[in-house]
């Protein structure tokens, strides 16, 4: 196909990615009069928010008046072990209650507090009950809210069309070439302004709550089109996936089960997390099983919150320990109990989708009898390095928002806080590539040929099949770069990604270009690749262990690396990793966190 | 403990295809989008087939299995004898586009022509509003729906009648229920269910209901309030009058 039948569009914007942040984008695109096109790799709200369970988290003060975006800030840095953008950490927890109740203006649901208002539940490593919710399936609810938003704003959706490349003219953005599943035909958006907002890199994992659309295209494009990537390093383990049968391994169970209650237990009965209190956490938690009752029973003033609820890297770590140490359940989990906490019908209300999910997939009643759990990829923290106020990367006219963004959520994300940075700095992209509207630079023919002809090699060959090459990285990343990595671990995944990357190059599919998901593999593997590398690479640079980020070699946090950020660009044909500082966190804001005023 | 199962599943497009058999090691636990998956990574690399979240949230994998629709990724194989052959082919009711992969686009033309949400005027002064619990049950049973359009391809007006250019459909129906039962809500889409929406075909045979994994009560939550605002505004000769009136 020559550049000159390609189908092309003009617009003043382009949205990458259709989940809440997308979604966001493109609904304030359009509020300021640009013409925008919202591209999504699935169909219209399948995006991952639709899977987002527990909750957003803002600062409302509905359910405990105390709370306000001062705690939700402070929450936010020391979740993240103070290596977050402050910045971005700040306009989260202050813009976030507007976003929220601008949701409910468009129609959201949420579950109510007695006086009529926006109910919200406990979560991890949030001081005061912050997060909106419906029951447990927050994210369906928001997704369909922002879908028909979109819909009746004008904007043009383009359903099953994956990016494979980013133009970038003269320094400048000018477009973005992709095909559609349906026909494997290639089209070409051309826009001076495009916001990527594609979600994460999970799918690189081989026990993951992510789907096959999480391969990190974002990242990768955005690589590709010489932005810079920070803190790959930066993985989330969430604690709580299913673990059994084999099949389900992975799938999501949400923290809204210990927020509503529920309990960790080892193979021994024993309540351990209250043998994990880091430092950072201690006396803001029960030291007692008596307490931590008291404080799910409602007693809230007096109490304090169980162990349970510390931060996801704390309990996913903790876990891993019980389970290193033999105290594991049979399939190699530990038990997640909330059936002997709460009675049945308040599970059922609360947690309609785990007691269906458990139900159907694993014949466990979860009202009747425990959970087997282990720890599952999740999210990434690190992304596409932004400016705070706007989402601009470093490439001009390219935005980035949602977990694609890096910086936000630092070393560590609260449970909670993606649902609300989404519509934050969904809406802030949006806003920042409308202003910036303008002709796009001329993207030159024989670029985007040359983008079809090599998205087309891997029909000419009889290589080896592209699920192949996948499964093979998802086994060396689980390996050697899972939760707990070491040097040597490392420097295993990136040679054996280097071999992995002569594969990749060989390749071969079968059949027509029409929805060819061998081919759609082979095409998703190149992105997979860029970003296991960054995150490995990362992973070697940062000889500490930080939030989510466990090194067994550097088992303690260096606090001279806290504020240090490992940065990754494309430089001729090479990765170039380095360090640098982050701004310093002013003042005031440092007091906050540290005193708590 | 891994069984050999054998699967009969649709290759083709719309044009022309046919149901080919394959044989898989079934393991414990294991769906039948599992199976599926099996098939496309290490016999058939271009089996068409749709998926997201594999948990049952996201309503894309949906299909019929044995003749049944259901959502792939919550059935599971152990639901099936043995030696029993489970057949899977694309739904019905929409054009299939390749293999397992139907173009379900005119639910998302039918859902933009739905009227808009409009909120009445915030009740407090800092523009948020006010509703409890009782009040918002109902929608929230509405919004569970994950769009997995299994009810559109067991309701005979769209299968068999293929009637996609009168008639919303159940899915979009529960829809446009969402919004005509939510509290804060202004607009009366009435006129929109009854001409464009042909709310009139539907002659409350709960077959979708019956399918819905969300185990939404389609027919009696939804369209029968439904078609009672419906009759109540065209056929209530005070409230024809009331119109009149009011304008």
């Amino acid at each position: 196909m020559a550049a000159s039948d390609l189908r092309s569009h003009d617009y003043d914007v382009i949205v990458i990615g259709a989940g809440g942040a997308g979604l966001r984008a493109a609904i304030e695109a359009s509020a300021q009069k640009a013409k925008v096109a919202l591209v999504c790799k699935s169909l219209l709200g399948k995006a991952h928010t639709v899977m987002a369970e527990g909750g957003a988290a803002a600062a409302l003060g509905n359910v405990m008046n105390e709370d306000n975006w001062r705690v939700h800030f402070r929450d936010t840095m020391r979740g993240g072990k103070m290596h977050n953008n402050w910045r971005m950490a700040q306009i989260h927890a202050q813009e976030s209650p507007d976003r929220i109740n601008e949701l409910e203006a468009w129609g959201a649901l949420f579950d109510r507090t007695p006086d009529g208002r926006i109910n919200q539940r406990p979560f991890g490593g949030h001081t005061y009950s912050r997060l909106a919710h419906v029951g447990d399936r927050t994210g369906l609810e928001m997704i369909r809210v922002l879908q028909d938003k979109g819909v009746h704003s004008g904007i043009d959706v383009h359903m099953e069309c994956t990016i494979v490349r980013l133009f970038v003219v003269g320094g400048r953005i000018a477009g973005a070439l992709g095909y559609f599943r349906e026909t494997g035909r290639f089209v070409l958006f051309k826009s001076g302004a495009i916001v990527l907002a594609t979600g994460g890199i999970g799918k690189a994992w081989q026990i993951t709550s992510n789907s096959w659309e999480y391969t990190g295209d974002g990242h990768a494009l955005a690589y590709d089109a010489g932005a810079e990537l920070i803190d790959m390093e930066f993985v989330q383990f969430h604690p709580t996936g299913m673990v059994w049968p084999p099949s389900v391994r992975g799938i999501l169970v949400t923290e809204g089960v210990r927020g509503e209650g529920g309990v960790l237990k080892n193979n021994k009965g024993e309540r351990f997390m209250f043998r994990y209190m880091p430092d950072m956490f201690k006396g803001d938690y029960a030291d007692t099983e008596i307490e931590a009752d008291a404080w799910v029973k409602g007693d809230r003033k007096q109490n304090r919150r169980p162990p349970e609820l510390l931060t996801r890297d704390v309990v996913a770590k903790a876990i891993v320990k019980e389970i290193a140490e033999g105290r594991g359940t049979e399939h190699g989990g530990v038990i997640l109990d909330i059936a002997s906490k709460q009675n049945a019908d308040y599970i059922r209300k609360k947690l309609p989708s785990m007691y269906h999910q458990f139900k159907e997939l694993a014949h466990v009643d979860i009202t009747k009898d425990p959970m087997e759990i282990g720890p599952t990829t999740h999210y990434v923290m690190g992304g596409i390095k932004v400016d705070a106020e706007t989402q601009e990367s470093t490439v001009p006219g390219l935005y980035a928002a949602g977990e694609v963004g890096g910086g936000m959520h630092g070393a560590n994300r609260l449970g909670g806080n993606s649902l609300s940075d989404l519509l934050v700095f969904g809406r802030r992209a949006g806003q920042h590539a409308a202003s910036k509207r303008g002709a796009a630079p001329n993207i030159p023919d024989a670029d985007v040929e040359q983008s079809m002809r090599e998205a087309l090699e891997p029909f000419g060959r009889e290589g080896e099949n592209p699920f192949a090459v996948q499964t093979a990285l998802q086994t060396i990343m689980q390996r050697d770069a899972g939760i707990i990595r070491d040097k040597s671990g490392l420097e295993n995944a990136l040679a054996e990604l280097e071999k992995l990357k002569a594969r990749a190059r060989k390749v071969g599919v079968t059949g027509s270009r029409e929805y060819n998901p061998g081919w759609h593999t082979a095409i998703d593997l190149r992105a997979l690749l860029v970003v296991a590398e960054a995150s490995a690479r990362a992973a070697l640079e940062r000889t500490e262990s930080r939030g989510a980020h466990t090194r067994s070699d550097y088992p303690d946090s260096d606090e001279k690396q806290a504020r240090e950020q490992i940065a990754i660009k494309k430089e001729g044909d090479r990765m170039v990793v380095r360090r640098e500082a982050q701004p310093p966190i002013p003042a005031d804001l440092m007091t906050l966190i540290k005193e708590g005023k | 403990m891994s069984e050999q199962r054998t699967l009969r599943l649709f290759r083709g497009t719309r044009e022309r295809g046919e149901l080919k058999e394959y044989q898989v090691a079934a393991g414990e636990g294991m769906v039948v989008l599992d199976a599926v998956h099996a098939i496309q990574a290490e016999q058939a690399p271009d089996l068409a087939v749709r998926w997201n979240c594999k948990a049952g949230k996201c309503g894309s994998c949906s299909a019929e299995i044995n003749g049944k629709p259901r959502l792939m990724c919550m059935t599971r194989m152990s639901d099936y004898a043995p030696d029993e052959t489970i057949t899977v082919t694309p739904m019905r009711a929409f054009p299939v586009i390749k293999d397992l992969v139907t173009d379900v686009s005119w639910n998302y033309e039918v859902n933009k022509r739905i009227p808009a949400f409009q909120p009445r005027k915030p009740d407090a002064p800092d523009g948020t509003w006010r509703m409890y619990q009782y009040e918002i049950e109902r929608p929230q049973e509405f919004r569970k729906c994950i769009e997995c359009f299994l009810c559109q391809d067991v309701c005979h007006v769209l299968r068999t009648h293929e009637k996609h250019e009168a008639f919303m459909g159940p899915a979009m129906l529960v829809r446009a229920a969402v919004y005509e039962m939510h509290p804060l809500d202004v607009v009366d889409r009435r006129e929109h269910l009854h001409h464009e929406g042909g709310i009139g075909y539907c002659n409350i045979t709960k077959c979708c209901t019956e399918v819905c994994p969300e185990s939404i009560t389609i027919t009696d939550n939804a369209i029968i309030p439904l078609k009672e605002r419906v009759v109540d505004a065209n056929y209530d000769p005070l409230a024809a009058l009331w119109r009149k009136i009011t304008g």
